[in-house]
């Protein structure tokens, strides 16, 4: 929009003292080269008539309704603060996580990183056939030098260092054909070495020859299952073992304190539809042996702001094409729900865009409003600290030098104060 | 982002780039250079275009090759190559990720198509 729109001026407002959302918080330490897109994304926040905002929350420092007045066109691209919860007999004891606190934890999300994980002992199980559960599930399985030199944060490098873990159970309610994973996760998860995948013959029957009726991407993803089962070999002494394990949902986790085990709901799939089947439970269970328990079964959003027409049960704003009303429009994760990889995210921002030009040709703008001026004002009687780009770069530059001395590169500061310290350095 | 062949005395070809809304760009690259060598050395407006700065992690440099062009490439897409491009919208058996194909002497005055990465109607 900047480049098509160079008289208007575009505000990025954000909750943290620092840009780049799950990029930053969410994509793995160890897939740096995707990070590489942060790149792109300053050259846009640097444009003349951009600006980066930081440290300043909509719906507790701003309201809606304030942003309204202030601009002519609001977005809403607040991403995915919630997730679904596994609420079952047992799920407080010790070392039981949700996936997006404990990505949080080695991500450096500020609110995470007092997360009291303990990879101690020897069998972990991550509920959930998605990419992030093949982040966690790599990141335990992964030979700890290769994490080293990753911007993992160092708190919970020292945890990973000290890993005992020796098998993952990556547990999904349906079968080898309604996984989501994409196909480049799950090919460098089940090559990883001095790791042995391990399958259950049951649920891989009949996969070979539903193959041939099967299309792209769903066909090759597939086929990876197929060969990668075909030809499964016997662990050697010192690998590390990813358990695939299908049709089993939790039921029930038990331990004195910490986790000890959980109870595995057997499942059948129903339905018509062969990759989109139901999992119905059965009257089976099994179980089995494990110390620490994440589930990666979604994230949702929230609503930030009273004002936000929002679909609860959806967990995303209410839209149409990403327009939410006059003026108000979002894109993302918050406007389409938490699935798809940047790419993805990237065209739906590139539609919405589109869509707010086309909508602003045919009705204009209207009178004139105040902009950044106006919520400048509300911070002001909060004593907001807002943190621009020129503040950020500060930030940055800490943690790059605080990574120089670690062989990494970067250091995340995980403390809002620090942050906002060094911004105002 | 380099590959590594020093340009220096490369010739020139070249290049156009056709956007979905049938924008043309006609622009230059150096034999031995990526087509995401040319976009980003010439600077042009492709929004998005090879985020990941050619690490195959991304996807957002997918281009449609015409069918006698994709048939005189050297080499198909495949292994990760083949992983990424499947995550594109609108990809076609003539499909393939621009910072993976490089200039080659013969491909002078090629046209290549940056399919449209979004469209109202696909939006959810
Ligand atoms: C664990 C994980 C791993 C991933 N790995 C990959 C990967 O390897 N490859 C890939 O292609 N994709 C990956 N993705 C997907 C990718 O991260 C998303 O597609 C993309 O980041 C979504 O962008 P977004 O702008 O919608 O949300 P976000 O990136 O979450 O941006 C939302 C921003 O809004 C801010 N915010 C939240 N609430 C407020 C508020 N009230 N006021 C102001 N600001 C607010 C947040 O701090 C955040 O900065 C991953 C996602 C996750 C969760
Ligand atoms: S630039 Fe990212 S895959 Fe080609």
């Amino acid at each position: 929009m900047a480049n098509r729109l160079e008289t208007a001026q575009i505000d990025i407002i954000e909750r943290l003292p620092v840009p780049f959302g799950l990029v930053r918080f969410g994509v793995a330490p160890d897939h740096a080269n995707l990070k590489r897109c942060v790149n792109t994304f300053s050259k846009t926040a640097q444009l003349k008539n951009v600006r980066f905002m930081g440290n300043i929350t909509l719906g507790k420092d701003v309201t809606l309704k304030q942003l309204k007045e202030a601009y002519h066109v609001v977005l809403l691209t607040y991403g995915v603060d919630d997730s679904r919860k596994l609420d079952l007999k047992g799920s407080n004891l010790k070392n039981i996580f949700q996936a997006k606190d404990f990505v949080g934890w080695y991500n450096g999300v500020p609110w995470n990183k007092d997360l009291p994980v303990d990879l101690s002992d020897t069998t972990a199980s991550i509920f959930g056939h998605g990419n992030v559960a093949i982040d966690i599930a790599r990141l335990l399985l992964s030979p700890i030098d290769k994490l080293k030199s990753t911007d993992i944060t160092e708190h919970s490098l020292a945890t990973f260092a000290q890993s005992r873990i020796k098998q993952v159970h990556l547990i999904g309610r349906r079968g080898p054909l309604q996984v989501s994973f994409t196909t480049k996760e799950l090919r460098e998860l089940l090559n990883l070495p001095n790791c042995c995948p391990i399958w259950r013959p049951e649920d891989m029957q009949n996969v070979p020859e539903i193959v041939p009726k099967l299309v792209k991407p769903r066909k090759r993803l597939t086929e990876l299952m197929v060969d990668k089962f075909q030809n499964r070999q016997t662990p050697k002494l010192d690998d590390k073992q990813l358990a695939m394990i299908f049709h089993r949902s939790p039921k029930e986790f038990t331990g004195s304190e910490k986790v000890e085990s959980i109870k595995l709901q057997i499942n059948r799939l129903e339905g018509d539809d062969l990759l989109d089947k139901k999992a119905v439970p059965t009257q089976q269970d099994e179980t089995i042996a494990t110390s620490l328990v994440v589930a990666s079964i979604g994230y949702k959003s929230v609503q930030a702001d009273g004002d936000i027409p929002f679909n609860s049960q959806l967990g995303v704003v209410e839209n149409q094409y990403g327009k939410v009303g006059k003026g108000l429009y979002t894109a993302g994760w918050v406007a389409k729900g938490a699935s798809g990889v940047l790419l993805h995210t990237m065209e739906h921002a590139f539609g919405v865009a589109s869509v707010i030009l086309k909508d602003l040709e045919l009705e204009g703008l209207g009178q004139e409003k105040p902009g950044f001026d106006f919520v400048r004002k509300v911070l002001d009687e909060r004593n907001v600290q807002v943190v621009t780009w020129e503040d950020w770069l500060k930030i940055d530059e800490f943690e790059r030098n605080e990574g120089k001395k670690l062989n990494k590169p970067r250091e995340k500061v995980v403390d809002i104060e620090q942050m906002l310290k060094i911004a105002a350095t | 982002v380099t590959n590594g062949v020093p340009n220096l005395n490369k010739k020139e070809i070249e290049v156009t780039f056709v956007k979905h809304d049938g924008t043309r760009i006609k622009t230059k690259g150096k034999v031995g250079e990526s087509f995401l060598d040319v976009v980003v050395n010439n600077d042009l407006s492709l929004e998005g275009y090879g985020a990941c700065e050619g690490t195959l992690t991304c996807s957002t440099c997918h281009l449609v090759f015409k069918k006698e062009d994709f048939e005189q490439l050297p080499d198909r897409p495949e292994g990760e190559e083949s992983d990424m491009l499947e995550l594109a919208r609108g990809v076609t058996d003539t499909s393939r990720l621009g910072c993976q194909v490089f200039l080659t002497e013969n491909m002078d005055g090629i046209v290549v198509e940056v399919p449209e990465s979004s469209n109202d109607a696909r939006l959810q």
